[in-house]
């Protein structure tokens, strides 16, 4: 579909690329988020990209929506989709059992043996979709279908930061402790919020995350040799 | 001059550190925060005669106690109507006083809004995070929730005789909440959105920084809800599947999965935040060229008054001459 601009309030507008999730609409929210990033509109304040649309937020006092309509229409007529890549980003997880209650419920339901849920959940090329729920909490696309399982029905409780869960054709890494209903099969010791202020979340949206396994006692090197 | 230290001797839920917030991290998944009625939180600023750059006292429902246990600073608290407590005297909100080593200050909800700001003539101290010391709650990021216990500290504390007294409240807007429709209005069928403009809401008990969930008719969706996760905003009108509504606000989350009906405009949202659980609400829809009209008007509007409340009033000897001198000219009005 042509691309639909849609006034938002009195300070966005939302870029929509299709209605239904795809590869192809995702490549062109990331195209039009990089053009916004190079060639921002007068007036803007942030670009939110998503799975199939962009917010672009603006400052009612410098701009208004029929500019940034207009300089998004010229924006849209060049964009070119995959025309650069992400970084890519190795991403260790340890998968022992204490780290990973649902490696046995996800083996169960799939029909693998545990090491074969952490077999194809490392070999998925994982894409960083967008970000949402909470800070840091990038949604990583790319969860291979044999391991593709809905949430469970009711949320569990008190999930520790770090951990590794999957949901359908998503994965995610948490940055704080929170109920979830998605299945937990790791944990990863790598900060999305990095506490660095230069470049405070690891990913960003377009991003290609890879996952490594590692062992327990690496990491409880990589938390500073403090085992829980 | 010393710090001035105030030991929190109650706390009620919500009540936080805010900010103006921290603006263009929605990409990652961080709401701006801030105050959830931004121009109160100005005016606690103003009365004080600084910018509002600074920190604040978000106050909720649940009020505060606090106990200067050293120095002393002038402070302004403003937003809803709040009940306040210090030195003996008991009074309304949107005031200016001094709180002194072994004072107490309660600020307690009163007769109508749901968040007040304690401002403080000098630095509040507290945590940041990207460059910001609002809250946000469901992480506790930034400045943080504060809790019975804690100290807070103010560097550079002042006393400032001139400003103490009562604020002038803005004049606010009564009348329809509005909003401009969208943008996934699409999901909903004539019926829906006729409900949503012309039934009578009223806010719930769930309502926090996150958002207010509202109660009344049901304005189903059409079908579609597996609809993919989309960007929000402070304001948006999220439906979920029940055709329950709820309004997004300071702290939300930056993308969500249920259709946007449509979108408080931000003039609407200082007086929307100050609403509480069964206020009634309705909706009027206006265009997004008048919300941003309207969005300019008040920002000037909004800029006269905090110009105006930013002067001092002088000190104590030139204000009892002011009203004396209003007094005589009252007093010796002629007869008519």
């Amino acid at each position: 579909m042509e691309p639909r601009l849609k006034p938002v309030s009195d300070n966005a507008v939302l870029v929509s690329f299709a209605d239904e999730q795809s590869q192809q609409a995702h490549d062109q929210v990331l195209a039009l988020d990089r053009a916004l990033s190079q060639t921002p509109p007068h007036g803007m304040v942030e670009a939110v990209p998503a799975l199939v649309n962009v917010l672009v937020v603006f400052d009612p006092l410098a701009t208004e929506h029929e500019a940034i309509q207009a300089a998004l229409s010229d924006l849209l007529v060049d964009l070119e989709p995959k025309a650069t890549k992400g970084k890519t980003h190795i991403i260790e997880v340890c998968y022992d059992p204490s780290f990973g209650p649902d490696l046995d419920a996800v083996a169960q339901a799939t029909n693998l043996t545990r090491d074969g849920v952490i077999k194809t959940h490392l070999t998925g090329e994982y894409t960083a979709l967008m970000y949402g729920f909470s800070p840091g909490y990038a949604y990583l696309g790319g969860v291979a279908k044999p391991i593709q399982i809905p949430r469970k029905s009711a949320p569990v409780r008190g999930v520790p930061a770090g951990s590794v869960i999957i949901a359908g054709q998503q994965c995610l890494i948490t940055t704080l402790t929170m109920p979830t209903g998605w299945s937990i099969l790791g944990r990863s010791p790598t900060k999305i919020l990095t506490g660095n202020a230069a470049r405070p979340f690891l990913f960003d949206v377009g991003d290609t995350i890879r996952f490594t396994q590692i062992d327990r006692e690496t990491f409880d090197i990589r938390q500073g040799g403090d085992p829980e | 001059m010393t710090d001035a230290v105030l030991a929190v001797q109650y706390a009620g839920p919500l009540v936080s550190i805010q900010d103006e917030g921290r603006a263009g991290h929605m990409r990652f998944g961080v709401p701006q925060s801030g105050p959830m009625d931004r121009l109160s939180f100005r005016a606690a600023h103003a009365a004080l005669g600084q910018d509002h750059t600074g920190s604040a006292i978000e106050v909720s429902l649940g009020g505060i106690i606090l106990k200067c246990i050293k120095g002393a600073v002038t402070l302004a608290i403003a937003g809803g109507d709040f009940s306040v407590a210090h030195a003996g005297a008991t009074s309304s909100n949107w005031t200016v006083l001094t709180i002194e080593t072994g004072q107490t200050l309660s600020v307690r909800a009163g007769g109508s809004g749901s968040w007040a700001y304690i401002a403080f003539a000098g630095a509040l101290q507290s945590r940041m995070w990207l460059g910001s010391a609002a809250t946000h709650t469901l992480s506790g990021f930034g400045g943080g929730v504060i809790q019975a216990g804690d100290s807070l500290r103010i560097t550079h504390p002042v006393a400032h005789e001139d400003r103490l007294g009562q604020i002038e409240r803005p004049i606010g807007d009564d009348g329809p909440i509005r909003v401009v429709m969208g943008p996934q209005d699409h999901h909903f069928d004539d019926a829906a959105i006729s409900a949503l403009m012309s039934s009578a809401f009223n806010v719930s008990d769930a309502y926090d920084r996150m958002g207010m969930q509202l109660t009344g008719p049901k304005i189903p969706p059409k079908g579609a809800l597996s609809i993919p996760s989309e960007p929000v905003c402070r304001g948006s009108i999220q439906v979920n599947g029940d055709g329950i509504a709820t309004v997004l606000l300071a702290d939300h989350q930056t993308t969500g999965g249920y259709p946007k009906i449509a979108t408080v405009v931000s003039v609407d949202q200082d007086r929307l935040a100050q609403m509480r659980a069964g206020d009634p609400i309705s909706f009027a829809a206006i265009t997004p060229q008048d919300a941003l009209a309207l969005r300019r008007k008040a920002t000037l509007q909004q800029a006269r008054y905090l110009e105006a409340i930013a002067i001092p009033k002088g000190s104590l000897e030139q204000r009892l001459m002011r009203e004396n001198l209003v007094g005589g000219i009252i007093a010796d009005a002629p007869d008519d």
